[in-house]
């Protein structure tokens, strides 16, 4: 029967996560075209609500071509873990109270972890397998991000984790809700975690992986059609879900703030929508950084800036106090 | 700092998010046009009726596409089309080859030939786009598509640009 709710659950969950991803491309292009003082699609259905559609119509009748020096198996297993890992990533993320979550493990964190992570691997298999230079430059580029920010996004999370005491995100939702927001306890774990957070969604200023203006794309350079599709979709749930992550352990989850009542998924949705237009205005308004460039920010700053925080946290909680 | 340059740009590009899009929706708004904008040409005509061109075939030999064509004919002195001696009694611009550069308003010593505002010319065959002196006499609103699509409809024909003054060359032109 347990079996049976969480199964109805997870298909509820995926249903609303690619739903959210579909709308996703449209706030994205609405949202970028009126940084840039422009309209954005408007043309399909009142405000172009119905882009997303014809995008995906577009999308599945495409034909799908594949390079003659690809590696086929890889090739075409890649956009399938980049999206598997990506949509299996949220499952752990609490949308409200008690059952609204579709699993709700001791290890959350570290899940949710794992999963995006292992979603990282369907890029750089992707450029590896394509047989051909752009893609690979690509693929190379995500694992040269990955080996940057990864460390520091890590260790900035420990910090939160510590002071809980718990890695399952309900806990960590609950101890806020006692204790006010993370984000004022652990602001420089926030920043840093943010900042490598971007490169985790691979976001400008750390969008190098696919570089449309140097790679042609980068590691999806040679998917056409829903392979492409797939990989899109994978991205922006990278972005949804990484939103919903900071949303939780930093401003409180689905918790409702100044005492206000609380709605079951309401301040959830409110608070994640907050970071998804804080990416996106980052993504309207920054530079890409070279992959060089992050590496060194990566190991330089974030992680030095993670490792020191990470130790004044241990002191604190080491002392009975909180930070 | 390069910290606050950050900033900067996001406060930038926060500013424009809350601004108005400069884009015009076009099909569904009018564009903007200046009064100088050179589109397609109108003969116009003497307030008294008479049509200014007198048949000179100056336009045609400064028009550096070849695009105009004109045939004179001795005007009727009881009822003359023009004032002068002569009338065209054929003048076609064709549309494709005229580049809108207005060499054939500055060489006209009659000022009959008058680049307009009207520029949604497409058509669908080359004949089409032969603009005779029914296409270009004051009165005619709108070009050959345009108006057949509104002959269809059984509406008016509907200009898309809207300029802030018609200059004064184009006498006698009205938009609506």
């Amino acid at each position: 029967m347990t079996f049976l709710i969480v199964a109805i659950k997870a298909l509820v969950l995926i249903g609303v996560l690619l739903g959210v991803t579909a709308y996703i491309t449209w706030v994205m292009r609405r949202g970028l075209a009126r940084f840039q003082v422009r309209y954005g699609p408007n043309r399909v259905g009142p405000f172009g609500l119905l882009q997303p559609l014809a995008d995906a119509i577009k999308m599945m009748f495409k034909e799908s071509i594949e390079v003659v020096t690809a590696d086929r198996l890889v090739y075409w297993l890649a956009p399938v873990i980049a999206f598997t890992f990506a949509l299996a990533a949220f499952a752990a993320i609490p949308l409200g109270q008690g059952g609204w979550v579709v699993a709700n493990l001791d290890m959350g964190v570290l899940y949710v972890f794992a999963a995006s992570e292992l979603a990282v691997y369907g890029i750089f298999l992707a450029g590896w397998a394509s047989g051909s230079k752009y893609p690979l430059l690509g693929g190379m580029r995500s694992v040269a991000a990955l080996i940057g920010y990864e460390l520091a996004l890590g260790l900035a999370l420990l910090g939160p984790v510590m002071v809980v005491g718990s890695l399952n995100l309900q806990d960590i939702v609950e101890w806020q809700r006692q204790n006010g927001w993370l984000i004022w306890w652990q602001l420089p774990a926030f920043l840093v975690y943010f900042i490598a957070a971007l490169a985790e969604m691979s976001r400008t200023p750390f969008d190098f992986a696919e570089a449309e203006q140097e790679l042609v794309g980068g590691f999806h350079t040679e998917y056409t059609g829903m392979a492409f599709g797939v990989f899109f979709m994978a991205e922006l749930l990278h972005w949804i879900t990484g939103s919903a992550l900071m949303a939780t352990i930093f401003l409180g989850g689905w918790a409702a703030p100044f005492g206000l009542p609380e709605v079951p998924v309401l301040w959830f949705f409110l608070k994640w929508a907050l970071f998804i237009f804080l990416v996106l205005w980052i993504w309207a308004s920054w530079f890409r950084t070279r992959y060089d460039q992050m590496m060194r920010f990566a190991w330089g700053v974030l992680f030095p800036v993670a490792v020191v925080w990470f130790l004044v946290t241990a002191y604190f909680v080491s002392k009975g106090g909180t930070l | 700092m390069s910290v606050m340059a950050l900033a900067k740009a996001l406060g930038i590009t926060l500013r424009h998010f809350f601004s108005k899009p400069v884009t015009i929706p076009y099909p569904d708004a009018p564009v903007p046009l200046k009064p100088r904008f050179h589109g397609r040409h109108v003969l116009t005509r003497h307030p008294d009726g008479l049509e200014k061109c007198i048949g000179c075939s100056l336009c045609a030999a400064a028009c550096p596409a070849y695009a105009i064509y004109v045939e004179p004919a001795e005007n009727d002195p009881e009822n003359p089309v023009s004032p002068g001696e002569r009338y065209a009694k054929v003048y076609e611009i064709n549309m494709l080859r005229c580049i809108f550069c207005g060499n054939c308003e500055e060489a006209c010593p009659t000022g009959a030939i008058v680049l307009g505002y009207e520029f949604e010319l497409a058509d669908y065959r080359y004949a089409d786009f032969v603009y005779t002196k029914a296409d270009l006499l004051v009165d005619t609103v709108g070009s050959k598509p345009q108006r057949r699509e509104a002959e269809r409809l059984g509406k008016p024909v509907k200009l898309g640009f809207q300029v802030p003054y018609v200059r004064e060359a184009l006498e006698g032109v009205k938009y609506e």
